[in-house]
């Protein structure tokens, strides 16, 4: 496994230079590749189209919040290539926002990978990210009413829903 | 059990109180809507099922509300289908009956403390009638829900709604105070 990410590493640098990557985490059970925000759709269409790599399929796209004192959230892409059996993790970080005026907005990778469609929507639910580019960037899971975005680390829930009091 | 289990005698003719008439006919035929939330309903289904056979005590569901007669909230009650399980039994004719099934539609259940997205209660939004505790409750514990239902729908009487009074009363002697 590390051998083929040193590969794919490797070919990212190749293509986009180093300034590119950030940093990576070897010493994980699936090492990750830290990619500047900006050219994260790039990268993907690379991964995606080259004949070395082919990674045809995004299985997971998730995000996390590192907390008010950090004010960065992450979003984490696992690739899988069904040619070759290689599984590649990419991870962007981006400034976390307030989640009510600013947010944290990245590029959208929809256009790469379909199914990114609904993952996207789902870390805007419960992240509050703004995916730019997203053709229909709406919650998913959560009423469209609902106020805050739960996974937040600093997220207070409402008083009230529709007159139903949220709290026990 | 029921007037029919009396023997009749011989002039085909059953004197009973038009009360217990109705009553009885009421609690032999509860038609629940057929509707689930989670996981309690699949314990829901399975006593619909012959191997606990609710047919015996005249409970059929029914695929609408406006044929049903006792709503079974059987599963999480999230906030997003608060509204809707609101409008379903506002649907439903009256007389009509509720039955809160498990854990989370109680009270909340496991979701009662970090559960942002769960209604802590389904008797927030609408009356309950019967509780059926468990996580999710056994059939048999439904069974036993639909008995209990069906002993309080026995008590219920047309002419003097004792309930209502006592609530007037209560109400009243509140205002005076």
């Amino acid at each position: 496994m590390i051998q083929k990410f040193e590969e794919v590493k490797k070919a990212i640098i190749e293509q986009f230079g180093g300034e590119v990557v950030c940093a990576e985490y070897t010493n994980l059970m699936q090492p990750q590749l830290h990619v500047e925000a900006a050219n994260i759709k790039e990268v993907c269409l690379f991964l995606r189209d080259d004949s070395r790599f082919f990674f045809d399929q995004l299985s997971c796209l998730s995000a996390v919040d590192t907390g008010v004192e950090k004010s960065k959230i992450e979003v984490i892409y696992h690739l899988y290539s069904i040619p070759f059996d290689v599984i590649f993790v990419l991870k962007i970080e981006t400034e976390r926002g307030d989640g009510v005026i600013e947010f944290a907005e990245v590029p959208s990778i929809v256009d790469v990978w379909r199914a990114a469609d609904w993952h996207e929507r789902e870390a805007f639910d419960m992240f509050g990210i703004k995916f730019s580019g997203h053709p229909d960037l709406r919650r998913i899971l959560l009423p469209a009413d609902w106020e805050g975005f739960p996974l937040r680390k600093d997220y207070v829930e409402q008083e009230f829903y529709h007159g139903i009091k949220v709290a026990y | 059990m029921s007037l029919l289990d009396h023997k009749f005698g011989q002039g085909g003719i059953v004197v009973s109180q038009l009360e217990d008439v109705l009553n009885w006919a009421r609690l032999s035929s509860l038609f629940p809507m057929s509707f689930g939330l989670a996981c309690c309903a699949i314990e829901m289904m399975q006593t619909f099922t012959s191997g606990y056979d609710l047919d015996r005590f005249g409970v059929i569901p029914r695929p609408s509300p406006r044929q049903s007669d006792v709503m079974i909230v059987a599963g999480t009650v999230t906030f997003k289908m608060a509204d809707r399980i609101r409008r379903l039994y506002e649907q439903m004719p009256e007389p009509r009956y509720v039955i809160s099934m498990g854990s989370c539609s109680n009270c909340g259940g496991p979701y009662w403390e970090h559960g942002y997205h769960v209604v802590k209660g389904v008797d927030r939004i609408v009356p309950v009638d019967i509780y059926v505790p468990g996580c999710p409750p056994r059939p048999e514990a439904l069974i036993g829900g639909f008995l209990k239902l069906q002993e309080k729908i026995r008590r219920e009487t047309l002419v003097a709604p004792k309930a209502v009074e006592r609530f007037l009363e209560n109400h009243k002697s509140e205002k005076d105070v």
